[in-house]
This record gives C-alpha cells, structure tokens and sequence, in this order.
C-alpha cells in the first residue's frame, strides 16, 4: 500500500500553508501536487508523492550513500560484469 | 525516472541476493508490514529468489482490506442517498461489505465517484453545492495527511457539504499485536517506508526493546526490499535486533513534523476494527472533537455494527501471518479475484490478489536468466 | 462517470438534438442530408437508399463490427468518431484485409448539442479520408434524454483479403518473435487523465491510429505473420492471454523491451498502474517466425504509425503458466488477465 513516486520540484504555484502547491515532473508528465507538508523543499528536490500530497523530500545525500554502499557491496570480490546475468 | 531506476538495477539485486545467501546460516521468518512492498516482492519474483534463505511473511499492511465490512456497507447506503455522492480512492471501490462493493452500490444507481486524492474530492464538493460529497476516507499514516489537509482545506473554502466517513487505521499498534501474540512465527519486521515517513521510526525503539526484533525501515523498489533484507538477515544472524533505516533518503527519525502537525489539527488517536484482526487498542484515528461537523457519522447516523461475521474467509489468518494465502482451501478454487470471499482478494494490493497474480496454485518452472 | 451533459437552465442558445430528429420527418432528413450525408460524400452514399450495393470483390470478404461507447467523446489524440473508423479498420486490417466500406449508425441522446455532433462527423469524415475506406451506409436513432450517454456508434465494415493472410493465432510455435507495432498503454492513460480530469500537464495523448499501412508494410515486405492483433481493451495482456488460449505454447514478453513514451511511464508509475494491461488504440502485436524477425520490425518502422515498433518477446514451449514477462531482474513472472479497466490506486 502507500504507493508513493519520486517527482521534481518545477515550480511553486501557492504559498499558502494549507493551500501550497508545486508542479512536480513525474517522467514525462508533471502535476499540480500539495505541498502543505514539505514547506522548505525548493525547486529541483524531488519529493515523494502520495494521493496527491508531497510527503517528503528527497533527501539526495541518503540517497548517494545507498547507493554507493550498494556499489562496494558489488565491487567485493569484482563480481560486477564476470557472470552479470 | 530518477530515483527509481537506480533501485531497480538488476546486476546489483543479484549481488544482493547472493550476499543474503552467503551471510545465512539457517533459513529466517521475516515480515514485510506493507502491501506495496508485498506487490514489489511478488511482481519481481524476490520472494522465490530467497525461498530457501528467508521466508517472507505478508503482514497486514493494504489499508482497503482491513476496512471493515461495516463501513463498506454504509459507505454504499450512502451512494444510494439521492442527496449524496460517495467518493474514494479507486482501490476501494472493488471491495465488498457484507452487502456488496460501491461498485456494485454504483450499478443499483448510487453516485460514486474514483478519486486520485483527497483534494479533488474537495473539488468536486466545490461543484456540487446541491449535494453532499462524503470521502471515503481509508488508508494508514501515510494518507491521514491527505485527508486532513482535505478538511482543512473544505474549511478554508467554507464548504458545507464535505464531510469524511473515516477508515483510518494505524501500523506500529496492528504490529504489536501480532508481535505480541506467542504464535508469532515472525522472527523481524520490514517496517513500511512510506508510513515511516510521515510518522518516524524513533517509535520503534521501545518496540525492538520489549520484543527483541529487528525492525528495518524499508523501501518498495527492489534493491531497496532486498537491502532491507539483508539488514534484517545481518540483524538475525548476530543475534543484535534494532531499528535500522534502509530508506532514510525518504525517513527521518523523527517522521515529517509539518505532516504530523497537520494530522494532530484534525484527527485523535481512538481503538479501531480492522478486517480479520478485531478491534486494535489505538489502531486508528477519528476526528477531533470540533471537527465533528465534518463526520459522515454525525450527520447521516452511525455506521450500524457488523452484525454478520465472514466465517469461510481466512483473512484474518492470512493478514497476520499464519498462514500464506494458497495455504486456505478456498485460494483459486472458490475465491479468485473475479469472485473474492474476502477482501484480500479483491483489492490489488491485497496479499491474496498479488499471490493470485504473481504466483498462480502451480508452480511456474522458470528457466535461465539469459535469452 | 456520467456524462456532462449539464443544461444549465436558461441563457442556453445551442442547436440540439431533438426526439424529432430520429422520427424520419423532415428534421430526420435534414439532420441526414446536410450534416451526416454531406460530410462523408461518395457514390454510394449519396443516393441515401435503404441499403448499398456494392461492387464484387477481387479477394474474399472480410466482416466485422464494433461499437463505441467514451467518456469523455474527445479526448487528446482522437475521440468517439476517430475510434469508431480506426476501430473497425483495424479489425480488418490485422486480419489481413485492405478496408474497403464501412456502415455509420448513430444513437443520438436527446439534447446532445449539435456542435458536438458536427465536430464527430468532421472527425469521422477524416479519418475514413485518412484510410481510404467510404462510409456507404448508415442509420440515426434519437433516444430520450438520459438514456444514453451523449453519443454512441456503430461501425460495421468489410474489408477484401489479400492472400496469404495473417496463419491465426494456432499456428504459433516455439521460437516465434512477438512485436508491438508502437509504444503501449497510450489510449487508455490519455482517456482515464481526460476522464478522471487528473490534471496532468502535457496532456497525454492517445495512440488512435489506423493500421492498414503497416501491416501492408509486413505484407509487402515478404513476412510471413503468424499472427496480428490490435491491442485493444485490456491492452497488449489481453492479446497474449487470448493467443494463449489458441494455442499449447507459452508467450513470453521482456519488460525491459517494450516501447513506452515518457509520460505513458510517469503517469502508470503514480497510478500504480501496469501498462501492459493499459488500452491502445493504433498499436497492434505481431507474432513472426524468428527468421523474418528483423525483417519485420524493419517494416514497420518505414510505416508513421508504427515508426517505433519493437521486439517485445518469443514464443516459447507451453509451460504450467501461458503468458509470462521477465522483469527487471530478470525472473519470468507470470502476467496477469486483465480484469475491468484499470483505475488510480493509492496502495
């Protein structure tokens, strides 16, 4: 459940604390989305989408560092390209 | 798409399982909370990758299925009240009461309308000033934001003719009732990222703390669930549970403030059915007391108890792990998606509707990996 | 869900459609004779008889029909009366046969402005244009308000085959190549963000599209089809369930091959949606034997409507399950049957 999707911030369009919206980029389409809960993110942070409303914002550091322990974790013993599937 | 493509790099989901397979010395019971990352694991075949290393229970996370009947049958009286139109998200639409789905209330000539969000129910209150727009109003932590901010906004608008009929329910609690139970087989937890968000994992602590399980925090692209398995087998095998975050480019530990100040504005903690579990102590959330305008309940009557019970449906059984769907005799012969005897089967993210659909009753022979 | 079709009362000037307009009086002629009979012009038409007679055939006739029924009747990309063209030209088409003469019956909901009735008619004057097929014949039916919804059609059309068509769908074997002719699930994400009005921004657009040139393409080009099928509802799933139930083989779709557009992505991504269930309306599956392959998804992407055509799989050995995608990791995973039309999910 809690389908939540990764969007870029394109444009704030209201400022309003209740009423705040953004345009966010999902691949080729963007949206209208809330964003009552995400007041600091600004253009070009990705935030996750849910029903509409912007639950956080992507916290692109955390993101990296997960990545990169990934990378290592395939970089032990070269595995990476010698019976890549 | 950024942030998704990377976690579904499948060079990378094999090193990954390699790497559970390595570190496992016996083969472990591990739950994921939320229906979102069940369909992850299922659609791309994760579960059978680690059969023989971990055994993935599927826990009771799909917010449409532990609706309970009775909400689903005076959401549908509703829809037939001329002076009202029902709306809700488009998964809940399926689901049937004990008299029957809004879908069905739709096809005996009620007014229900699919809604991607919660705002454009508010927007539809907005065009419809001659009628009450009742939102349907389902889902865990992560949606309760939504709904509020819907209210809040139906405030700001000064409409009259929105209100909520309110079905939310809460994890952490669902969690510990299953934890509590001494049948539990479920030796860790995948904690549901999306819930976390909003609501944090630092409430986890005392939890690890009372049942010395590990809870890992966890996303729903694949190297994401099998990161978070990793974490959980890591956890297992050095005999050291904790909270641990797999997905804090989303989780902070404290959860999202402005979305849980937003939530506390409208919405009080109370006891709550849920589909198959009972009632759980603080498993859900009503509206405040000033917000009770704005409660279906209040101003079309209380929704009438349940008065009959599902006894062939297993769901209950299923949603908390005892046992996996096609372990009830009735999975794929009298209950299929086409014809459910129970909620699971019906919503898309409902354990028993992805077994059905990823892992038909044969098994399916699946050949090398290279074409 | 339901139709606007909102009268708001007084101040409300629009021409509409009148019960008298189906009641074969004047106002039945005239509606037949200056907006209908005039728009879709040919020989036989033009005589408005009870019925065409129409020329012998070269080839054997191929029949068929299909109705219509959208919300909303336009949508970007196309609308009730481009579907209601492509739609049965299509059928024709992918059984191998060149479109020659469509029928046009119209169920008309009473109040339906005329405006809106003129702009399908131009819409269906073109694309029978764009296909070369005339509209020879035809029926109006008006019936009161609120029992029906705005508009509906009825094509029927006939085609001529040209020989060798298209084996069936009982003639796959192991080893056959499966294409889709463009990028999928393009129709039924452009008519469910018009429909839901979900506010996206472009616009998704359908695929509405005839495919009579690019099968001519395959036929041309010397291959030899086992099968064609235009993905229609329940989209490129649908097809490969119904080829499975014709046939003891498994079909078999890569997920990493098949052509999706940008937004098509983006908006099945946040409605949780799997676009190989989702609807197209110009885009079809071919299934080739592995040496003609190539050759095929050459000629096709000589074709605009099938310019990104893709090999999106094989047949294979029939295994306990019929219809399976290998996903992104790489294990084959079985693919559901498509149940009712997809709708927004939140879980």
């Amino acid at each position: 459940m809690c389908l939540g999707i990764p969007g870029k911030i394109i444009r704030w369009t209201n400022r309003d604390p209740i009423l705040a919206q953004a345009e966010i980029e999902f691949g080729g389409v963007r949206r209208t989305c809330q964003m009552a809960c995400v007041p600091d993110a600004v253009e070009g942070d990705y935030v996750i989408v849910h029903a509409g409303v912007a639950i956080s914002r992507i916290d692109r550091a955390e993101a990296a560092r997960t990545l990169a322990e990934l990378a290592r974790l395939a970089e032990d013993d070269g595995w990476r390209g010698e019976d890549s599937p | 798409m950024k942030y998704l493509d990377e976690f579904r790099d499948p060079v990378l989901a094999h090193r990954l399982v390699q790497e559970i397979r390595r570190i496992a010395t016996r083969r472990w019971t591990i739950m994921e909370v939320c229906g979102g990352q069940t369909h992850s694991l299922l659609r791309h075949g994760i579960e059978e990758e680690l059969r023989d290393v971990v055994e993935l229970m599927h826990g009771p996370g799909c917010p449409v299925c532990v609706t309970p009947s009775e909400s689903i049958d005076f959401a549908c009286g509703l829809a037939l009240d001329p002076r009202v139109i029902v709306t809700s998200f488009g998964d809940m639409l399926r689901v049937p009461g004990i008299r029957g789905s809004l879908q069905q209330a739709a096809a005996r000539g009620g007014s229900v309308r699919p809604v991607y969000c919660p705002a454009d129910a508010v927007t539809l209150a907005q065009r419809n000033p001659d009628r009450q727009v009742v939102f349907f109003a389902v889902g865990f932590e992560t949606t309760t934001p939504a709904t509020a901010l819907a209210v809040l906004q139906a405030r700001e608008l000064g409409l009259a003719n929105f209100t909520l009929l309110v079905a939310h329910v809460r994890v952490q609690p669902a969690m510990e009732s299953l934890a509590s139970d001494p049948t539990c087989r479920v030796e860790g937890f995948l904690a549901a990222g999306h819930v976390c968000t909003v609501a944090g994992c630092e409430s986890y602590e005392p939890f690890v703390a009372r049942y010395r399980m590990p809870v890992v925090v966890t996303g729903f692209e694949p190297l994401d669930l099998l990161q978070g398995v990793l974490e959980c087998v890591q956890q297992l095998e050095a005999g050291r549970p904790a909270v641990s975050n797999q997905y804090a480019r989303s989780v902070r530990a404290a959860g999202n403030r402005a979305a849980q100040q937003i939530v506390d504005q409208v919405f009080e903690i109370c006891d709550r059915p849920w589909r198959g579990l009972g009632v759980v102590r603080d498993g859900g959330l009503r509206l405040r007391e000033e917000w009770r305008v704005s409660d279906a309940e209040q101003r079309f009557g209380p929704c009438a108890p349940a008065s009959e019970c599902e006894i062939e449906c297993r769901s209950g059984e299923v949603l908390t792990g005892r046992i996996k769907p096609h372990e009830c005799p009735h999975f794929g012969t009298r209950c299929t998606p086409d014809s459910p005897l129970g909620a699971p089967m019906v919503s898309s993210e409902g354990v028993c509707a992805a077994y059905f659909r990823y892992r038909p009753p044969a098994p399916l022979q699946v050949t090398g990996s290279g074409r | 869900m339901n139709g606007s079709l909102h009268c708001p009362s007084g101040g409300d000037d629009q021409e509409r459609v009148l019960l008298a307009h189906g009641e074969g009086g004047r106002l039945s002629r005239r509606l037949i004779r200056d907006r209908i009979a005039g728009r879709l012009a040919n020989p036989f038409l033009s005589s408005l008889a009870d019925a065409a007679i129409l020329p012998p055939l070269a080839g054997r006739p191929v029949f068929t029909t299909d109705s219509f029924v959208v919300t909303p009747l336009f949508f970007p990309g196309g609308d009730i009366g481009t579907l209601a063209v492509y739609g049965t030209v299509n059928d024709l088409a992918v059984s191998g046969a060149r479109p020659m003469w469509l029928s046009l019956s119209l169920i008309l909901e009473e109040g339906l402005p005329l405006a809106t009735l003129d702009r399908v008619l131009s819409s269906i004057a073109a694309a029978s244009q764009r296909c070369g097929v005339a509209i020879v014949t035809g029926d109006t039916k008006v019936v009161p308000r609120g029992t029906a919804d705005q508009l509906f059609i009825n094509t029927t059309g006939v085609g001529e085959l040209l020989e060798p068509a298209p084996a069936g769908p009982q003639t796959l074997e192991p080893g056959d190549v499966l294409l889709a002719s463009g990028p999928i699930g393009r129709h039924g994400v452009a008519v469910l963000a018009a429909r839901e009005a979900l506010g996206f921004d472009p616009p998704p657009v359908s695929d509405c599209a005839p495919l009579w040139d690019a099968v001519h393409a395959l036929r041309t080009g010397g291959i030899r089809c086992r099968a064609l099928r235009d993905a229609t509802r329940g989209g490129v799933a649908a097809v490969l369930h119904e080829w499975a139930t014709a046939n003891p083989v498994t079909l078999e779709i890569d997920e990493s091959r098949l052509p999706i557009t940008d937004d098509v992505r983006g908006v099945c991504e946040l409605l949780g949606l799997d676009p190989l269930l989702v609807a197209c309306e110009g885009t079809m599956v071919a299934a080739v034997p592995a040496d003609y392959a190539e050759a095929a998804l050459s000629a096709l992407r000589q074709v605009p409507e099938s310019a990104a055509a893709a090999i999106i799989g094989r047949v294979t050995a029939p295994r306990s399950t019929r219809v399976v995608v290998r996903r992104l990791l790489g294990r084959l995973q079985p693919l559901d049957e498509p149940a009712g039309a997809p709708l927004p999910r939140i879980c």
